[in-house]
Formats: C-alpha cells, sequence, structure tokens
C-alpha cells in the first residue's frame, strides 16, 4: 500500500470512529419524512420537492463535514503530537497532505452515496418507481462532490496553518464568497471605478466558482445535463484542488512543528 | 540505500535554533546555540540536561520535524531533509500520544505500512513488537485507555519496529516506574548488543550512568561538555575509600583507626591513592576484615549541579546588565 | 529556489487553466439555465420560519438580489421581470420594515416593461403591506397615490390616497393639495412634473431618481410640445398654412428663439404638422418606450 493509500485509510478510520458517519441516520429520518409529508400537501411537484430537498440536505451535511473535519485534518495531529511519530517515518510531508485529503474525500464519497441511496428510495416512493431521467440526480450529487473537494482542499490548507477557529472562519467564507461570484461578473461596473472594475473582474474568475456545481433547479426538473459540463467541472475542480494542495504542501513543508 | 558505515551515525555542525517572538517577532529566543557533536556507529549516547536545555529541540531537528535557523546536520552520511533516510532511524518523541481511537496493534501496523514490508511481515513484526515491550495481551484495547506507562511502551515498539540501525529516544524513562525502566534499559542494551547506535536524552542521571558510551551536557542551548562518563567529569579522583570491618578484640593500626568514620560495627577510610596499598597493610595487619575498596570520584550529578548554577547565574548577569 | 520556482509555476499554469475552464462553465450554465434567478423557495411564510432570528438578514439578501436582478435584467435588456414579484415579496415579508424595498418595487412593479415588471396589482399589494406594517409612514400613501395615478389612471382612488397620506405624522402640505387637484382635473401635467420631482428629490435610490429624471425630461419635452403646438395652430391660423420647422415661427414673432429640449436639441415639427422632439436627441429613444405618456 502507498504512502498516500496508509494515511488515506487511517484518516477515513478515525471519521468510522469518531462515528462521523451518524449523520447518516438524521439523513434518512429527514428523506423518510419528506417523503412521507410530500404526498399530502402537494399534488404534482413531489419529485421537485423530494430532489431539491435530498440534494441540499446532501450539500448541507456534507459541507459541515468537509469544513468541520477538514481543518482539523493537520491541526488535530499537531495539538494531539500525533504527528511526530508519523514524520519521522520514511513519509514526505506532501504525501502526508494528499493523504488526508484523499481520507477525508473518500469518507465524503461514502456519506454522499448513502445518502444518495437513501434519496432514490424517497423519489421512488413518492413517484411509484424510477425512470431513467433521474439518473440527473446522480450527476446533481457528483457535483456537490467536487464542490465538497474544493472545500476540503481549502480546509486543509488552512489546517495547516492557522487555528481551527479562524480555519471554520476562512472556510465559511470563502464558500460564501464562492457562491456569489456569479454575481461579481454582473455588478454594475460602469458605476465603478476602472481599476475598482478589473479587480473585481480578475477576482471573480480566481476565487472557488461554487455556482458551477449547482444544478439543482434543472435536475428536478428531469433536464438533462449535458456531457460537456460534465468534464469542464470535473477539471475545474481537480486544476483548482492541485492548486490549493501545491500551496499547502509548500507551506507545511516548511513548518517547524510545535 | 545502504546507511553509510564508515562515518559518524550522528554529526552535527553549529546547529543553532532561535525563535522569534514577541511583538512583530522582533526578539529571539535561543534554544540551541552552536551544537557541534559526532556520534560514532555502535555506540549508546546520552543527552543530558535539565528540562529546557534543548535536548529534545536537538533531537526534533535532527528528525526534520523543526528547521534549523544556521548550522548543519547529517545522520547516516545524509542530510536531514533526507526523508527516505527515516527508513533506518527509529524516533520515539517525548510524551508520545498516538491515535487514541487505535489500538495498539493496529497503530503498529499503521505505522510499519511506511516501511514497504509485505503483509505477512508486517503482521509478525507488530506481535513480536507488541511482545517485546509487554503489550500481547493490551494489543486490542484502544489507546485511549491506556496508563501513560503502556504508552511509553508503545513508543518504544513503534520505534524499533522496523529494525533501524540508528535509534533515537527522546526521554524514553519518562513516566514509567522502576520496573518500566529497568524493562526499557534492557531493551536499550539487548540494542546495544546487536550493534545499532543510540541516542537517548534524559535528565536522569542514573540511567545515564549505567547505560551509555558516553554522553553529552546541554545546558541553556549550549554543549557543555561530551565525554564518558566517567572522564566527563574532569576532576582527578580523590583517592581511594575502604570498607572494613573490626572485632572487638582487634586493635593497633590507631592511627588509620582514628581517621575512619565508624557506621555501627564498619569503619569507612579514604585514603589517597598512593597509600592505599600501606593501608591496606596495616589493616591487614590490625585483623580487619575488608569489606570493600572503591574509588572516590565526584557524581556525574554533582558535576551537573554545578553546570546549572554557573548556566544560571550567567544567564542572570546578563539580565542584570540589561544586555 | 528550486521549490519557489516550481510552486510559482503551478500557480500560474493553474489559475489560467481555472480561467479558461470557468469560461466554458458560465456558457454552458448559462444555456441549462434559462432564468438564471430561479427563486426556488418562493414561499415567503416557510422562509420567515426557516431563517428563525436571521430574517432582517435574509430580507437584506433577498432585497439586494432584487435590486441586482433589475440591474441585470436591464444591462441585458431583457424585457422579464417575472422574478422580481417574488423577491420583493420575501424581502418584505421577511423584514417587514425594509422601507426602501417597498418603495422600489411600488415604482417598478408597476411600471410598463422595459422599465417595469407591468404589475401595478402587485405594486398595490406590496405598498398596502407596506401601510400595514408601518401605518405612520406618509410617503407610502404618496407612493400608492402615485400607483394609482400614473399606472392605473384611476384619479378617484390615488386622491384618497393622498388625502389619506395627507393625514400622517410628518406628512407634507402638498399632499392635501394633491389631493384636491387630482379629485378636481384628474390628470395634469402640473401634478405629474410635482410627483416625479418630489420622488426625484427625496430618493437616495439611484435607479429609482435615473428613472424619475428620465420622465421628468420627458414630461417637459411633452408639456413644450404641446405648448409649441399650440402657437403652431396660431401660425396656421395667421398664416394659413401649416409650419414645417420652429424658426418660421421664430419669425413669425410668435417665439423668441427655438426653443431646446431638456438635452439641449432644438424641437422640429413632424410630417404631421405637430411639433416633437428632434429624432436626433436621446429623448426621441426614450419617448419611443414610453407610448404610455403620450
Amino acid at each position: 500500500m502507498t504512502h498516500i493509500g496508509a494515511v488515506a485509510l487511517n484518516t477515513f478510520r478515525e471519521a468510522v470512529r469518531d462515528r462521523v458517519l451518524y449523520n447518516l441516520v438524521f439523513f434518512a429520518l429527514l428523506m423518510i419524512g419528506a417523503a412521507i409529508l410530500v404526498g399530502q400537501i402537494s399534488i404534482g411537484i413531489e419529485q421537485i420537492v423530494i430532489v431539491s430537498l435530498g440534494l441540499s440536505a446532501i450539500s448541507f451535511i456534507g459541507l459541515l463535514m468537509a469544513v468541520f473535519i477538514g481543518v482539523g485534518l493537520v491541526s488535530k495531529e499537531m495539538d494531539k503530537r500525533t504527528i511526530y511519530a508519523l514524520l519521522a517515518k520514511p513519509v514526505r510531508r506532501w504525501e502526508f497532505l494528499v493523504g488526508k485529503f484523499a481520507g477525508l474525500i473518500f469518507t465524503l464519497v461514502v456519506n454522499t452515496a448513502a445518502m444518495s441511496a437513501g434519496l432514490f428510495l424517497a423519489l421512488a416512493y413518492v413517484k411509484h418507481g424510477l425512470q431513467s431521467a433521474d439518473a440527473g440526480v446522480l450527476v446533481a450529487v457528483y457535483f456537490i462532490l467536487l464542490k465538497l473537494s474544493i472545500v476540503v482542499a481549502l480546509a486543509l490548507l488552512f489546517s495547516c496553518s492557522t487555528t481551527s477557529l479562524l480555519s471554520i472562519l476562512y472556510c465559511a467564507g470563502l464558500y460564501l464568497a464562492g457562491s456569489f461570484v456569479q454575481q461579481m461578473r454582473t455588478l454594475r461596473t460602469d458605476l465603478m471605478g476602472n481599476a475598482t472594475a478589473t479587480f473585481m473582474r480578475w477576482l471573480s474568475y480566481l476565487l472557488p466558482n461554487f455556482e458551477n456545481f449547482s444544478v439543482t433547479g434543472p435536475v428536478a426538473h428531469g433536464v438533462a445535463i449535458p456531457g460537456s459540463l460534465i468534464l469542464q467541472n470535473t477539471l475545474y475542480a481537480a486544476v483548482y484542488c492541485t492548486v490549493i494542495l501545491a500551496v499547502a504542501a509548500a507551506v507545511f513543508s516548511r513548518r517547524n512543528l510545535k | 540505500m545502504r546507511a553509510s558505515e564508515s562515518g559518524p551515525a550522528i554529526e552535527t555542525e553549529n546547529l543553532t535554533k532561535e525563535y522569534p517572538y514577541g511583538f512583530l517577532h522582533l526578539k529571539k529566543k535561543t534554544s540551541l546555540e552552536g551544537l557541534t557533536l559526532r556520534v560514532e556507529t555502535g555506540e549508546v549516547f546520552g543527552f543530558l540536561g535539565p528540562n529546557g536545555a534543548g535536548k529534545s529541540t536537538t533531537i526534533k531537528l535532527l528528525m526534520g520535524l523543526i528547521f534549523p535557523t544556521s548550522g548543519r546536520a547529517r545522520l547516516l552520511g545524509k542530510p536531514t531533509t533526507d526523508v527516505a533516510m527515516h527508513r533506518h532511524i527509529g524516533y520515539l518523541p517525548e510524551q508520545p500520544y498516538f491515535y487514541d481511537y487505535l489500538t495498539a496493534a493496529e497503530v503498529l501496523d499503521y505505522f510499519a505500512k511506511f516501511f514497504d514490508f509485505t503483509a505477512q511481515d508486517r503482521r509478525e513484526r507488530v506481535q513480536r513488537m507488541l511482545k517485546k515491550v509487554g503489550l500481547e495481551t493490551a494489543g486490542k484495547i484502544q489507546l485511549r485507555k491506556y496508563s501513560k506507562g503502556m504508552l511509553q511502551r508503545v513508543g518504544l515498539a513503534q520505534a524499533i519496529l522496523h529494525d533501524p540501525p540508528l535509534v533515537i529516544l527522546d526521554e524514553p524513562m519518562s513516566g514509567l516506574d522502576p520496573v518500566g525502566r529497568r524493562e526499557v534499559r534492557d531493551i536499550i542494551l539487548e540494542l546495544k548488543r546487536a550493534g545499532k547506535t543510540i541516542l537517548f536524552s534524559t535528565h536522569i542521571l542514573p540511567d545515564a550512568e549505567m547505560l551509555c558510551d558516553r554522553v553529552g551536557v546541554l545546558v541553556g542551548g549550549k554543549l557543555q561538555g561530551v565525554g564518558a562518563p566517567g572522564d566527563i567529569v574532569g576532576i582527578q579522583a580523590q583517592g581511594m575509600e575502604i570498607l572494613f570491618a573490626l572485632t572487638a578484640s582487634q586493635s593497633g593500626g590507631a592511627p588509620l583507626l582514628a581517621a575512619a568514620t565508624r557506621i555501627g560495627d564498619r569503619y569507612r577510610l579514604q585514603v589517597p591513592d598512593g597509600e592505599m596499598y600501606a593501608a591496606l597493610e596495616q589493616l591487614r595487619e590490625a585483623g580487619a576484615k575488608i569489606l570493600s575498596v572503591s574509588q572516590i570520584k565526584p557524581s556525574l550529578e554533582e558535576y551537573f549541579m554545578h553546570l546549572v548554577a554557573a548556566d544560571r547565574a550567567q544567564a542572570t548577569a546578563i539580565e542584570v546588565s540589561g544586555k | 529556489m528550486k521549490a519557489a520556482l516550481t510552486l510559482s509555476l503551478v500557480l500560474l499554469a493553474g489559475f489560467a487553466g481555472i480561467w479558461h475552464l470557468q469560461l466554458n462553465i458560465d456558457a454552458q450554465q448559462a444555456a441549462l439555465h434559462q432564468d438564471r434567478n430561479d427563486v426556488l423557495l418562493t414561499s415567503p411564510k416557510l422562509l420567515k420560519v426557516l431563517s428563525l432570528e436571521y430574517a432582517p438578514l435574509l430580507a437584506d439578501v433577498y432585497w439586494t438580489r432584487a435590486v441586482q436582478y433589475y440591474g441585470e435584467k436591464h444591462a441585458a435588456h431583457d424585457n422579464n421581470l417575472d422574478s422580481l414579484w417574488p423577491l420583493l415579496n420575501i424581502a418584505t415579508t421577511l423584514d417587514p420594515q425594509l422601507l426602501p424595498a417597498y418603495r422600489f418595487g411600488a415604482m417598478f412593479l408597476s411600471e410598463a416593461p422595459p422599465r417595469g415588471a407591468g404589475r401595478p396589482d402587485f405594486a398595490v399589494e406590496l405598498i398596502q403591506r407596506g401601510i400595514r406594517e408601518n401605518p405612520d409612514y406618509w410617503r407610502f400613501y404618496e407612493d400608492l397615490g402615485f400607483i394609482y395615478y400614473f399606472d392605473g389612471k384611476d384619479y378617484a382612488k390615488a386622491s384618497a390616497a393622498f388625502a389619506e397620506g395627507a393625514r400622517k405624522p410628518g406628512a407634507q402640505v402638498w399632499m392635501k393639495v394633491m389631493a384636491a387637484k387630482i379629485a378636481a382635473e384628474g390628470e395634469s401635467f402640473e401634478t405629474s412634473a410635482f410627483l416625479w420631482r418630489d420622488i426625484y428629490q427625496n430618493t437616495t435610490d439611484a435607479e429609482m431618481k435615473k428613472n424619475a429624471l428620465a420622465h421628468l425630461q420627458l414630461l417637459s419635452a411633452q408639456e413644450d410640445c404641446r405648448r409649441l403646438d399650440a402657437l403652431a395652430d396660431e401660425y396656421e391660423k395667421r398664416e394659413g398654412r401649416r409650419a414645417t420647422n420652429l424658426n418660421q415661427l421664430v419669425q413669425a414673432g410668435l417665439l423668441q428663439g427655438v426653443p431646446v429640449d431638456p438635452a439641449n436639441f432644438i424641437y422640429v415639427i413632424g410630417d404631421d404638422g405637430k411639433v416633437q422632439l428632434n429624432p436626433a436627441s436621446p429623448l426621441w429613444e426614450k419617448q419611443k418606450l414610453f407610448e404610455k405618456l403620450k
């Protein structure tokens, strides 16, 4: 097993033993409740409600996990001093980081897969069966995972450099900023100075744009997502994560461990 | 990659570590200053010093956990930044903590994965190590339930799991009861017999005297002396001490008796080196029973306390003078 | 050094890649979402419950979205302002004291496209909620009267609104005068001009100010044309034929000089013999969009 794999597996094991996956119980209850209620309340929009609610919950829970576990990935090992014995092994610091990243991503994938199964079950229940168009939900879930991978990368970066509280704040701030990046492009640039307008434009491209990954509307209405968008988003997440991890590795490799 | 066998196992050259602190990080605290040291292959080297002297700092610098402000260090001939070299080095951190949600067996197995053993080999080594440090029965219990002594043993196990030629232990005896300390001492001796090089830091002097070929004394970030525990004291032996017993009927050797200290029915007599045989002859004629003859020398502890006091005096002088 | 160089290269290449990808993604997403401004959660009551004590904050978010939405649609020359009402409805439900949202809504919900959503009924509903939640704010009565006068053409209701508002604390004297004037005359130039001028002078919202100015200018131009038409009729009476340009009126001694519109372009006489805006004037385009004002 590679060094990265070993670290990743251990990270996953830690999440499991910390009972993080119990959130699935909450999600299951939510989906069951929604499936039962929606039949009583609305006519004709069961699909929209279940899909919107389910995707929002998957995204939100995933975000909580990504941020709260993410900011502890490195800082927890440093606080608890477990990192000393580990880095005394023949493992490079960047391998350690990538392993941590992969471990949390894997945890999120497992968690999200379980939630998606629950979502499909609820959907099948209210619609009395599934159609092929519902596969769009899988794409939406995949996009959520892509989005979360960027958040995890950011959380890991902060975990290497600052305390947990600040990391959480930075992550939350960047997530909010990244959700409104689209608006930055359509701000009334004729009302600002030239320098400000250019700065805003550059910023809007450099900040992670989480709206790229939002397809809840179309999916809830059964619209198919084009393959090219899937490819572009995958590349976007991959490149962005690589950049962030490279910075994290650079920061961490010179860090004096106290 | 074979470890270099001809050169020293550990070699430092003017190793210095400063920590900036205070407002805008303008002030500097020097925790290690100009350490130049060699540890030869196969020797047991003790790193002594009071708390805060810089022992842990030195060890962390060697292991690449922190980076020197200036100077260099080499382990087994390679610079400390060479992470692949860790294949041949075992390290026990001070106050070891490990993943408390894992069992001892799992922790050892996890660390073992970084050494490219086969799965079979890994399993065997883990079992062997658990046995060696006396944790075979506790192997399946999560570490969060372990006592400090047990954690220390896990730490030792993970340090020697991969059979490294160089072992670096930071305060290996800390937190252990006498039984535990005895066990660790035995392990260290066993490693030494197997030809490993061992560097360990401690502030428990009797352990150092007993185990080490050489010791280095670190006080206030500076290396004050290096050498065999006996040599380092650097003060001439102050003579011999003879312990003897006298039956009531015996007499004679009155001048000697007068010089001796009486403890119950035993007497302790100190004589200068050159006069030892003469004194023994006198005592033999007096019919005394010689119990023991030993060399008087100041202990490592006295030397140590002397160094610490000197360092403190200097520090105070610097403070007072406002430098 | 080598590490720093590698890192810089990775960062540069990375962000260049991100930029490029983002452009592609933008195009795809635009195609996928016809209306980027899906207001998914449309139940204001549900939102109010969900937002707990953050309701006013969320209200601000929706209010900001409404303004941005309006600006975006405008910049894109898109006449479809369907989401404006839901956004304002939610904002004012979450925070019933969000006064600027009511005023903005009053203007831009009721006005016909492309300047507004063309839904005076929504505008009235919005303002009436504003009045319910803020009973002493006299300006809402001005807004209500405004909607009835301009877009509803219901002068009785307009007058009633002004009269009601005049009784509120802090109401300015002209409210009473306005009520009477509208009751008596219905639509008139002075009334319209006064109302728009009041909005222009008292609003701090940039969009509203711009809109009010445009209306004022067109109104003024319209009045000018009406007066010039009267003079042209006089000319026709005297000379027996229709004038073809205003210089003739100057020569006939009816005008001191050729007057200009608020954009400083001279008025001209059209093919139908009526005085009108100069086609070269920027106001000409604006007027075409404001057919209602004729």
